[in-house]
């Protein structure tokens, strides 16, 4: 055991020999390994040392803080607030201003042994960078010195992931995730609104423990977290087989608790663990309480997943009414290739609505260019802010 | 005159910003500033009314849930639609256990820091700290033991040079004042509190099914439904098994045992715990009265419906109280709203000092030209946040507990007065030492005391209400658009944990057209106005000694004591056409 590891900080922090285990055990169990990995996770964790931690937020609305805050058994609070050491984080630091700020600068020579970057919330490069800034410098500015210096980085959230909902369409700060802070490198997306603490406690276990990153899909996400489509693991889903569906909010159906396809789930259509690792130490998620998916943890999902109330469309154009009538309980059998389908039918929806987000932007920036020609007001600071809100359009 | 820059400024949301002229060891000028802008209700635009509240919400996450309310208000108002009595309780309920979390943690994790010494606490005695938790209460775990291993840990955590969240505190500043005992037994339970809030949010997990950000939240009352008495589906050997997650359904018997359960637990925290520290805190800092009151108006959306329909009383009251007047509350009118962009990065086509009401205003942001990045400074600069300034009647009013506090007791509820009342005697206050610095704590205190007894009644009236065979969730006779009228607008006006907020939302053919909000944050952080008046957190900052001014703990606390959050303050904006 080594004094300033990891063990030695959760017996500090009042940690017990079972506890550690049974923590042990549920990281096994949230990274989908068999129990036996418990006792290896618990020796590996031994002798892992603390890293420290760098938490940016851009444009955040600190959900992701929150879920965290609220983790339990294993407490991702006790992770970053002790296991790890987390150095900078806005809403947490005891102290403020230029002493808070004073680990961003600096950062290789203050961690020599490296450092872990956590990014919350969505980084706006309209205006230069303007619209959201640290201690004066741009967040985008900041997260990108933080992540690239990074052993690993974690992209926690989805406006994090892909600019979330400062990016949703009709967005006028030019925001993304953290693609627009890292061009490649080492880094994992959460994705979700928020994104579940459970997930983010095992993807730094997992990486305290293998010293590697975790299987990912091509968009970085974990496959052990986001490799199944919530449709396959609801508990709903006998209901959905057997055609019984809520038609409205408070029906009969929706008392019985059936199938909320109709009322617009997305859960058809959305890959996450939700009804697996839930909220609340597991107390419920959405559909268990009553109301379907909104595909949160899908890319840009406010503008391809919405709206929220709408049914999903057949996955087939030419079949329009392919999935109501597989429904109806003869057809069981034919329920997988819908759930295939339904997979092929998001990929092309996310698409069309990537192009449909371009052509808009493209739309914008053209307005934005017209503009400046013809400064709206005389007033001087305006037009200049006008011209830099171009020029940062004219970058993409 | 020394400019001192607090940025940062951290437990307050993300982007806030502060400069203070300091002379003679005073403030003697303050600038708050928010420096982020994230637009969200441009992306609102041409979005389904039902569901805009879900990326409404995402305004703040920490206050989770308070801005889908207002959202599906808002758009209530606009459809004439008259929620059930379960919706009504249910959305009392979340609202309530929020305002309840916000105020304890706010308590121990935002504002902790600045009154209690970390590091000082590692000092203190374990068994002269567990005889002082005797006094407060009989509480079981208050041992030598416990506080031994809180002391060990803390002495580690806030070493010189320490990693961590709690290395780098302004710990042995002069203005610290509690005890080394008083110092370990408030840090010991800022502890507990991380604990403490996480049962308590299970609650908005189990009713929301989220938590942050509920999902629950409908236009026309709730989408949690009350369970189904009977088989679930239908029986015999086809039907596929229903797996068991074994969690209870949120509206079933074990489900509000359950909710019970954590709120006697809750309730337990805050009597044994939170309130004898708030009353240690307040007899060391009582002089902190008399320190940051600002501008000493005060306004209240009301909130916690008391019945159905539009115009409802409300448990908290609304109401304003003009400065030098607490005992005559005046009526709220949400057409006295306005805000005007005269000193924040927008540009105003009706020009930068129209007091545009939130329905009609726009306003296009606007980075100036002679602010350079990175930003060291905005000493001159006439424009100085993404905060835009909201004013009743042309002047700043201050929102939050307090004003709800004065305005309720104003109003003469019993509760709140009965509650306020014993906690001032214990403390040899009167009514006259509550705006200030310490009141703001206080009037936290009170609510979080009455609103986690008042949950318990709301909880009780739900399961009348569902025993008795009412199993009303939601109205939806108007749910298809098509049966809107094509043009129709609304507004609500209510308050969360940390202030009043304001939702006005424009809807054509079904989709939002129109969306602006004044957040609670908006009222507090904001910025002067055309007149030059300062907004309530830089009023009240003003002539507060710092002992340090290169370590401004006594600003932090007038900050903190307004609960502002940055995130939620500075995105507000209407956008003109100009910028779709």
């Amino acid at each position: 055991m080594r004094e300033d590891g990891v063990y030695a900080a959760m017996v500090r922090r009042g940690m017990t020999r079972r506890t550690f285990l049974r923590f042990s055990a549920a990281m096994a169990a949230a990274l989908s390994l068999p129990a036996a990995y418990g006792p290896r996770i618990a020796k590996a964790l031994e002798a892992a040392p603390r890293v420290p931690v760098i938490w940016i937020r851009g444009q955040a609305c600190g959900g992701n803080t929150e879920a965290l805050l609220r983790a339990a058994n294993p407490t991702a609070a006790n992770l970053l607030l002790e296991v790890l050491s987390l150095d900078y984080h806005e809403e947490l630091l005891a102290v403020a201003g230029a002493d808070a700020a004073s680990p961003l600068a600096g950062l290789a020579s203050r961690y020599p042994n490296g450092y872990y970057a956590v990014l919350e919330g969505s980084f706006p490069t309209g205006a230069a960078g303007a619209y959201c800034l640290i201690g004066g410098r741009p967040a985008v500015d900041v997260a990108r010195e933080v992540a690239t210096g990074a052993l690993l980085t974690l992209a926690v959230g989805s406006c994090a992931v892909d600019g979330g909902a400062p990016a949703a369409p009709g967005g006028i700060t030019e925001a993304g995730g953290i693609g627009k802070v890292l061009t490649g490198g080492n880094f994992i997306a959460l994705p979700g609104c928020p994104a579940n603490p459970s997930n983010l406690a095992a993807v730094i276990v997992h990486q305290l423990v293998a010293k590697e990153t975790m299987p990912t899909d091509l968009a970085h996400r974990p496959l052990a977290f986001y490799g199944n489509l919530i449709h396959n693991q609801c508990e709903r889903r006998p209901h959905f087989e057997f055609g019984e569906f809520a038609l409205e909010w408070g029906d009969q159906g929706a008392q019985r608790g059936w199938c909320l396809y109709k009322l617009g789930c997305k859960g058809p259509e959305t890959m996450a663990n939700c009804p697996d690792v839930r909220y609340g130490e597991k107390i419920s998620w959405n559909v268990s309480s009553g109301v379907g998916c909104i595909g949160c943890h899908s890319p840009s999902f406010w503008g391809a997943m919405g709206p929220a109330y709408r049914r999903l469309p057949s996955p087939l154009p030419f079949l329009p009414n392919l999935t109501t009538d597989l429904v109806g309980g003869a057809m069981v059998a034919g329920i997988g290739g819908v759930a295939v389908a339904h997979g092929v039918g998001m990929t092309i929806r996310f698409k069309r609505y990537k192009a449909q987000d371009r052509r808009a932007k493209a739309k914008a920036a053209a307005e934005a260019a017209s503009a400046t020609e013809t400064p709206p007001t005389a007033e001087p600071e305006a037009a200049a802010g006008t011209e830099t809100a171009a020029a940062g359009t004219g970058e993409r | 005159m020394v400019r001192t820059v607090i940025d940062p400024v951290t437990r307050a949301g993300s982007g806030l910003r502060v400069e203070l002229d300091v002379a003679g060891g005073a403030i003697s000028e303050a600038w708050v500033s928010g420096t982020m802008f994230r637009g969200l209700e441009a992306t609102l635009k041409g979005r389904d009314a039902r569901d805009a509240w879900l990326l409404a919400d995402r305004i703040c996450g920490t206050c989770s849930g308070v801005h889908a309310l207002a959202s599906v208000r808002a758009v209530e108002a606009s459809l004439g639609v008259t929620i059930p009595a379960n919706a009504r309780l249910i959305r009392n309920l979340l609202g309530g256990t929020l305002m309840v979390r916000d105020h304890v943690l706010g308590f121990y994790q935002t504002e902790g820091p600045n009154w209690v010494d970390l590091k000082a606490a590692a000092g203190a005695d374990a068994n002269a700290t567990a005889q002082l938790a005797k006094l407060q209460s009989d509480r079981a775990g208050s041992t030598p033991e416990a506080f031994k291993a809180v002391r060990d840990r803390l002495a580690v955590v806030t070493a010189d040079g320490a990693p961590g969240a709690m290395g780098r505190g302004w710990w042995g500043h002069p203005a610290y004042r509690l005890s080394p005992e008083q110092n370990l037994l408030l840090a010991a339970h800022h502890f507990e509190a991380l604990d403490w809030q996480r049962n308590l949010m299970r609650i908005h997990a189990l009713m929301g099914g989220k938590d942050p950000h509920p999902q629950t939240y409908l236009v026309g009352g709730m989408a949690v439904a009350a369970p189904w008495g009977g088989p679930k589906g239908q029986t015999g050997r086809d039907h596929p098994k229903v797996p068991d997650r074994n969690a209870p359904d949120a509206l079933s018997t074990e489900g509000l045992l359950l909710v019970e359960g954590i709120l006697a637990a809750t309730r337990s925290f805050i009597d044994q715990v939170y309130l004898p520290d708030v009353r240690v805190l307040a007899k060391v800092y009582g002089d902190w009265a008399a320190i940051g009151a600002g501008i000493g108006a005060y306004l209240s959306g009301g909130e916690f419906p008391v019945d159905t329909g539009e115009g409802a009383a409300r448990f908290l009251p609304a109401g304003r109280l003009q400065a030098g007047r607490l005992l005559s509350p005046q009526p709220v009118d949400a057409k006295a709203i306005g805000e005007t962009t005269v000193h924040a990065w927008y540009a105003n086509p009706n020009g930068d000092a129209a007091l545009d009401g939130p329905a009609t205003g726009g306003a296009t942001p606007v980075w100036p030209a002679n602010l350079s990045l990175p930003l060291t400074t905005l000493e001159g600069a006439a424009k100085y946040t993404w905060i835009k300034a909201p004013r009743y009647d042309g002047l700043p009013m201050e929102t939050g507990a307090l004003a709800r506090v004065l305005v309720a007791t104003a109003d003469g509820r019993q509760e709140i007065a009965a509650s306020l009342g014993a906690l001032l005697t214990d403390l040899g206050l009167t009514m006259e030492h509550l705006p200030g610095v310490l009141g703001r704590t206080l009037a936290r205190a009170v609510e979080a005391d009455v609103v986690s007894h008042q949950a318990a009644t709301w909880l009780a009236d739900l399961r009348t209400n569902l025993a008795a065979g009412d199993l009303a969730i939601a109205d939806v006779t108007w749910w298809d658009p098509s049966s809107w009228k094509a043009e129709t607008d609304g507004y609500s006006l209510g308050e969360g944990p940390r202030g009043t907020v304001g939702h006005w939302v424009g809807i054509r053919d079904g989709l939002i057209t129109s969306y602006q909000v004044v957040d609670g944050s908006t009222w507090n952080a904001s910025p002067r106005d055309d007149s030059g008046g300062r907004g309530p957190i830089e009023a009240a900052l003003v002539g507060v000694a710092l002992a340090d001014p290169a370590r401004p703990l006594e600003a932090l606390r007038v900050i903190h004591s307004f609960a502002p959050c940055g995130g939620c303050a500075s995105h507000v904006f209407r956008p003109t056409e100009s910028t779709r």
